[in-house]
């Protein structure tokens, strides 16, 4: 079957309207993540990558990390033991596409000028950069940090501006941005679709920078609605208890505030699990979620 | 914040809030006109001269 | 000089003296325009907000400024809706601090959003669900309430007054003040409660998350109810203030004392409220979601319980006692500490529901961060200060913004002021007056 036959077929699914429009042939994605925490060795590639992927602005001086910008950051955590039980573990912190409850995430449902989205499409949470004006509500909103305010016009040094990304739109001072899960990359593997007639975007097909970049291989990005993916399997994701991890090992950053993240972050350590959401100290680590 | 922008919806939380809005904007509106009708009115009429 | 526009029957102060004042205070306003004009052009790198920080000095500003301007509607509420007629005598100036203390929180979000000149895309594109959204349509109207308010005082002033057009408008627009009151007062109510709201509905953010009645988190109700009851101690303290700088008695102690009563009951009736809400976001809300309340206020070098202890006690407590007990009250000493108390707890409460809820760390693994403003922050929000001051200067010398005040400092050899008065006056006024 050549790839025009299979356009006309799908194109004539609904009264001849073309169907590669917004989700890939109706397909519903929920776009997630699962971090390996006990292979990420804190190299910081995949930050590297992805401020390459998607033009990240940066300045000279990168030493204050209140004000730089890192879509992807990697976090260093400790078990505060002493020496020969001191544990150490790296956490890599993109945006964690909260759902909230039936897409209220935090950030989305205060934005006054709809400038950011929930899509339930692909479950990812968009920035529109040129709408947005700079208020800053979703930033004091999100508890992880994920998102960033461009102090500053971007400035790249001398030639580097040909090696950006033609596919990224570069942001503008005052302006909020954050990791978007590379969606260019999902807009491409869409039209790749149309174009070669498939019905949906295969697995392969679309992966973030930061997934390709990890050499440990700790990063696994895919469609949590998908049982095939491997995100589905590692994540183990409960649909009736909004989407907590069956897996023991999985667990979701700050899950008990009701956020409803689709980054799953997994671990045999005990510590490190329980550093990823609040207890009081009676409280068993994985006893408060949903 | 009107209907012809895209993404204008026809749901309840829109209505309510929307109309709140435009309820309020008509009854400082429609006051003010009447103030200053009113005014241009008794202007008109010779009221309001230097004796005060 | 400008004798003219002076009202008829009141004394003010050299035209040289004034003039040198409003030189001191210009000079201010015009370090503050100097900061905004490099926010403007320079953005918000200016400043020293960042990442953690998106909300700092100038958002807390913006609701301590229109917290004490609740004065304006909660007075135009008792005398318009519930007949409270002795504070026509003072409503004057709850009006012109309100269009003040509103004025200044619009200019200073011109000057925090990132794109200054995308700020009507609020409007544009609203988002109906954002607390900020409905923050921002609501002040824009009352604002506009506000001013319908102020104009007739400025039309008051006695050469605007003998244009029969004006003079037949300020009328008109008296007539029907009440429906604007009305209006006024309920938009208050949303935009009051919608910047409670705005910290209460961030569940991302438990020391800030309140839980809901409906759509409205508890803050919502928190803010309305505390501007409403703050409002007439800032009202009551720029009375004074003002009172101290002319040396003059200018409202009557009956006018005075009622104001203060009704503030002291609000106050009282809120802080308990208060303080129960605060008892079970400590020991249901916040420990739902894994934190102890401890948390909160421990590990860091600035907000410890002390904060919540001034808060409510210092700020709440006191000065809603001191003003419910009829004897301490009427003691001047008193009434004044507990008005400037009330100003301080209302101001310290909107601190806390964004700088502390911007400082405190959500995940386990992250850190307090504390901030401290950069001159240009500190220079933006002084400029609202300079220029109520200026403000109020003016209107106070060129407009009867103290119905009482003639009455209450009558004029040595009255009778000879008014006619040189009235010689300039018929100078200056002949043109207006034909026009």
């Amino acid at each position: 079957m050549t790839s025009a036959q299979t356009h006309t077929e799908n194109g004539a699914q609904t009264d001849g309207k073309p169907v590669a429009h917004g989700a890939d042939n109706g397909h519903l994605h929920k776009y997630g993540m699962v971090i390996d925490l006990d292979k990420c060795t804190g190299c910081g590639a995949c930050m590297v990558a992805c401020m390459s992927e998607n033009n990240v602005p940066f300045r000279d001086d990168e030493t204050d990390k209140l004000t730089s910008i890192t879509w992807m950051r990697v976090y260093k955590l400790t078990n505060g033991k002493p020496y020969p039980d001191n544990d150490v573990c790296y956490l890599p912190r993109p945006c964690q596409h909260c759902e909230g409850h039936a897409g209220h995430s935090p950030c989305v449902s205060v934005c006054p000028a709809t400038a950011t989205d929930y899509s339930t499409e692909t479950g990812i949470v968009s920035q529109i950069y040129t709408r947005c004006f700079g208020c800053r509500y979703c930033m004091a909103a999100c508890p992880y940090h994920a998102r960033y305010f461009n102090w500053w016009d971007p400035v790249w040094p001398d030639g580097m501006e040909k090696y950006l990304s033609p596919n990224v739109s570069p942001r503008m001072r005052g302006v909020v941005e954050k990791c978007n899960f590379c969606f260019q990359r999902y807009q491409l593997a869409k039209d790749k679709v149309y174009v070669d007639g498939e019905s949906t975007v295969s697995e392969e097909a679309y992966q973030t920078a930061c997934t390709q970049a990890c050499p440990a291989g700790a990063i696994t990005f895919g469609d949590l609605n998908n049982p095939e993916h491997l995100v589905h399997q590692l994540a183990q994701p409960d649909d009736h208890h909004h989407g907590h991890p069956r897996n023991p090992n999985a667990f979701r950053l700050l899950e008990r505030l009701g956020t409803n993240t689709k980054v799953y972050y997994v671990s045999s350590r005990e510590w490190v699990r329980r550093a990823g959401d609040n207890y009081l100290p009676d409280e068993q680590t994985g006893g408060g979620g949903h | 914040m009107f209907p012809i922008n895209f993404e204008w919806i026809w749901d309840v939380g829109h209505m309510v809030f929307h109309g709140g809005l435009w309820y309020a904007l008509g009854i400082i509106g429609a006051g003010m006109t009447y103030c200053i009708g009113k005014a241009v009115w008794d202007t008109m009429q010779g009221k309001g001269g230097h004796h005060h | 000089m400008d004798s003219a526009l002076i009202p008829k029957g009141v004394k003010r102060c050299p035209t040289w003296q004034f003039l040198a004042w409003l030189s001191v205070f210009g000079a201010v306003l015009l370090w503050g325009v100097y900061a905004m004009l490099l926010c403007w052009f320079k953005g918000l790198n200016q400043t020293n907000m960042n990442d953690y920080y998106g909300f700092a000095l100038w958002i807390w500003a913006d609701l301590a400024v229109i917290a004490l301007g609740g004065g304006a509607f909660f007075s135009g509420l008792l005398k318009y809706i519930f007949g409270k007629d002795e504070l026509k005598n003072i409503i004057n100036f709850a009006v012109l601090l309100g269009f003040i203390c509103y004025s200044s929180a619009l200019l200073i979000l011109a000057i925090d959003i990132g794109q200054p000149l995308r700020g009507w895309f609020i409007f544009w594109h609203a988002n109906v669900h954002s607390m900020l959204t409905e923050v921002a349509f609501c002040l824009s109207c009352y604002f506009a309430v506000l001013t319908i308010e102020y104009i007739p005082l400025i039309l008051e002033n006695r050469q605007l007054d003998k244009v029969p057009f004006f003079h037949n408008l300020s009328h008109n627009m008296h007539e029907t003040m009440a429906i604007f009151a009305a209006t006024g007062a309920f938009l208050s109510f949303f935009h009051q409660g919608s910047l409670g709201g705005v910290a209460g509905v961030l569940f991302g953010r438990p020391f800030a998350f309140r839980e809901h009645i409906l759509i409205w988190p508890y803050t919502f109700f928190l803010f309305t109810w505390s501007a409403a009851a703050f409002g007439p101690c800032f009202t009551l303290s720029m009375t004074w203030i003002t009172e101290k700088v002319t040396g003059k008695k200018l409202v009557k102690d009956n006018v005075i004392d009622l104001l203060a009563k009704i503030s002291g009951w609000m106050i009282t009736s809120y802080i308990i409220v208060k303080i129960v809400e605060t008892l079970y976001w400590a020991t249901v809300t916040a420990p739902s979601k894994g934190f102890d309340v401890s948390h909160f206020y421990t590990n860091n070098g600035l907000y410890g319980w002390w904060i919540l202890f001034a808060e409510l006690i210092v700020g709440g407590v006191v000065p809603g006692l001191i003003l419910i007990i009829p004897s301490l009250r009427r003691n001047s000493a008193a009434r004044v500490t507990a008005i400037l108390l009330g100003c301080f707890g209302v101001c310290l409460n909107r601190w806390v529901m964004v700088l502390q809820v911007m400082a405190v760390p959500v995940m386990t693994f992250d850190n307090w961060a504390l901030y401290y403003p950069s001159w240009q922050e500190v220079a933006t929000t002084i400029l609202p200060v300079a220029y109520g001051i200026i403000l109020t200067m003016i209107s106070y010398r060129y407009l009867p913004i103290f119905p009482q005040e003639a009455e209450l400092n009558p004029l040595e050899g009255a009778e000879e002021v008014e006619a040189e008065q009235e010689a300039t006056a018929a100078e200056g006024a002949a043109e207006p007056a034909t026009a």
